[in-house]
């Protein structure tokens, strides 16, 4: 008796459950596809042409669209909630179907001359305490910026070295090369701009400094002689005045008539370039990268490690790396050279038949450099 | 200057932070839409894109003026609207005797289009025109939709994304329950997209989960698909790739197997044998004059021992409990 009630309840209680379930289920033929994420939901299933003639059409996009949504409600209430401030909300996953983005990824920061260098040099970052103690005062003052420690702006009496001109304004000359510091410095973030943009860098040519070499000398002397309006054809030489180098002729020009083995040499190794599978390879570049390649190597050694100090062999040399190769003055000598330096190095070849055209970027080579190296 | 040509430097803070707004972001800020009409409108073409605008209101700018252009000829003016007002998405709606009561669903990539599809509206009930109690405004819709064709055309199925694109509103990591009271259906059916939206009314039924009935609220169309310009397979995949910082990061040493079960590999070092402690007793104390002699005696035991617990020290894979 007892066992026949024990079932008898069972059964009705399961007929109690699906009596209650019926009003939220649904039946279909494929299941749905869901993206919770995004608050989709994708019916797959062939949707019946009779059935939508036959009945009104509104009546039936509703009932279809209840179903649907009988289904993803259904889907959404199984998921995990939480009461935040008396109000029930579920825990949306990530969103799977892929949409494209708005605007491509952002790009990473090119880094700086001297991030470069640094990362070259294996320097690290320092952090320095924001305060430090002045010993005038007797407080502790910001390192920089306003009421900054030790802020040499504000003495009121500056003591004249010994070797220097007695008129001289002590505190207008601190002054100028407070100004000239700032100057340079924006002078430097512009040029990291410019080249973090991949555009031309400025200056390069002429770049005021305290102390300039012979070489920089010249070349000013040359560019001022070159800066009249009849582009320097007329200035007056000084009696043993030795002609600027590197300015010879721009452009050589072939021959009309004549010999023409020279120029069908040119084109075929045009076309022996072309044709070629293998890449040309750079000397001066891929020797300049091997070494970089080195440095940074020894440079991560020696962070590892405690190694000796001082300077390390294969650093690479003030002319090598800079704008200098870049910027306008040189650029156009660069061209210009073509007769005078490709028969020293070992270049002869391609220089000549790279002449009139503009070479592939990276294969242009400073001629200023190379002898110097060679 | 002239090398600070590329570069546009904003003056002001307050500018600065408007354009780091607009720059490009890892996680990305929600899609805007222009809603623009052509140089001819009728008054349904006017109505639905005030409609659809109801609908996707905080993230959408009604342009209210007309705009003379043929997106599908010229994308220009187009690309420069989408610029000046950080759009995205937009939505077209124009009307002449070829292609009457026109709307035009885009998406645009980096400025510059990636998918525009043409409907044509063939039935159309306004949002005015149906009197019920509407849904607040900014509410994340449920999408939802039907039709095999969304499955199997390909024409759908970008169709499908743009929609979804243009109507899911801001991506969000929980939702409250009471707030899921829109619902858009789409029908893919003959040919032709029935789009309808409904409020959700949550009825009792008995157990946890809600029996759900649906009002329509409006706006209701028939459309029609016309012409369409999809984006190239390359583009599509630029416009899909996601940066790396995005995903998420590799956990090293853990895995799963088919049932779920978590593993943990885990790396010991080599134990020293040689100082272990065991067993102490009288006779195996140290002494000072048999130093070497016991210390001998002792490596040839450890070595044996370490012979035998080879097997533990190499890395293995244990089950970790969760």
């Amino acid at each position: 008796m007892a066992a026949c009630s024990i079932e008898d309840v069972l059964a009705k209680a399961e007929k109690d459950e699906a009596e209650r379930l019926k009003s939220i289920t649904v039946q279909k033929e494929l299941d749905l596809e869901f993206d919770t994420g995004n608050l989709l939901a994708f019916d797959k299933n062939r949707v019946d042409v009779r059935d939508f003639k036959s009945t009104s059409k509104e009546e039936f996009l509703r009932s279809l669209a209840r179903d649907n949504t009988q289904l993803f409600i259904n889907e959404v209430w199984k998921r995990p909630t939480e009461r935040i401030e008396d109000v029930i909300v579920v825990k949306l996953p990530e969103a799977t179907t892929p949409l494209p983005r708005e605007k491509p990824p952002p790009k990473p920061k090119a880094p700086t001359k001297w991030e470069e260098f640094a990362k070259l040099k294996g320097i690290q970052k320092k952090k320095k305490t924001n305060l430090v103690w002045d010993e005038v005062h007797k407080e502790w003052k910001r390192r920089w910026g306003y009421q900054r420690a030790k802020d040499d702006t504000k003495e009121w009496l500056i003591e004249v070295p010994v070797n220097a001109d007695p008129n001289e304004d002590q505190f207008a000359k601190r002054n100028n090369a407070k100004k000239e510091r700032v100057a340079k410095n924006e002078f430097n973030r512009l040029k990291n701009i410019a080249r973090a943009q991949k555009l031309p860098t400025p200056g390069g040519g002429l770049v005021p400094t305290a102390q300039q070499s012979k070489a920089e000398l010249t070349q000013a002397i040359n560019v001022a002689k070159a800066s009249t309006a009849s582009a320097g054809k007329f200035q007056e030489s000084l009696p043993k005045e030795k002609a600027p180098r590197n300015t010879g002729k721009k452009r050589k020009f072939q021959p009309l008539i004549g010999d023409f083995t020279d120029e069908r040499q040119k084109q075929l190794d045009i076309l022996k370039v072309l044709g070629s599978k293998k890449p040309r390879i750079d000397m001066t570049k891929a020797v300049n990268k091997q070494m970089r390649e080195d440095d940074r190597e020894s440079a991560s050694n020696a962070r590892k490690g405690p190694g000796k100090k001082g300077r390390k062999g294969n650093m690479p040399g003030k002319g090598r790396g800079g704008f200098k190769g870049k910027g306008g003055f040189s650029g156009k000598e660069g061209f210009s050279g073509k007769g005078g330096f490709s028969g020293k190095g070992g270049f002869s070849g391609k220089g000549k038949g790279r002449g009139r055209g503009k070479p592939p970027k990276g294969q242009q080579q400073n001629p200023r450099s190379k002898p110097g190296k060679r | 200057m002239t090398y600070t040509d590329g570069i546009v430097k904003p003056k002001t803070k307050r500018a600065k932070r408007f354009l780091q707004g607009r720059e490009p972001k890892l996680t990305e800020n929600v899609k805007n839409a222009m809603i623009m009409k052509g140089g001819n409108t009728t008054d349904t073409v006017s109505q639905a894109l005030k409609d659809i605008y109801a609908l996707k209101k905080p993230n959408a700018v009604l342009y209210k003026k007309k705009n003379i252009m043929r997106p599908f000829e010229d994308s220009t003016s187009l690309e420069f609207f989408s610029k000046k007002s950080d759009c995205s998405l937009f939505l077209f709606g124009s009307h002449n005797k070829k292609r009457p009561n026109n709307l035009i669903f885009g998406r645009l990539f980096d400025y510059h289009v990636l998918d525009m599809i043409e409907l044509g509206i063939e039935k159309f009930t306004s949002l005015k025109d149906i009197k019920m109690s509407k849904c607040p405004e900014g509410t994340k819709p449920m999408l939802v939709f039907a039709g095999e064709a969304f499955d199997f055309d390909n024409e759908h199925k970008r169709l499908k994304s743009v929609l979804i694109d243009f109507f899911r509103g801001p991506t969000v990591s929980s939702v409250r329950l009471a707030g899921l009271e829109h619902v858009l259906h789409f029908t893919a059916l003959e040919g032709k997209i029935y789009m309808r939206s409904y409020k959700v009314l949550l009825k009792k039924s008995g157990c946890r989960t809600p029996r759900i009935e649906l009002d329509e609220i409006g706006p209701s169309f028939d459309f029609v698909l016309r012409r369409t310009h999809l984006a190239s397979d390359d583009l599509y995949k630029t416009a899909h790739r996601q940066p790396k910082a995005l995903k998420p990061k590799k956990k090293k040493n853990i895995s799963h197997d088919a049932f779920g079960t978590k593993f943990g590999r885990l790396h010991m070092q080599k134990q020293n044998l040689e100082k272990l402690q065991t067993r102490k007793m009288k006779g195996l104390r140290k002494r000072r004059g048999q130093h070497v002699a016991t210390e001998t005696a002792a490596t040839e035991t450890a070595a044996t021992e370490t012979a035998a617990t080879e097997e533990s020290t190499s890395p293995k894979k244990l089950r970790v409990d969760e």
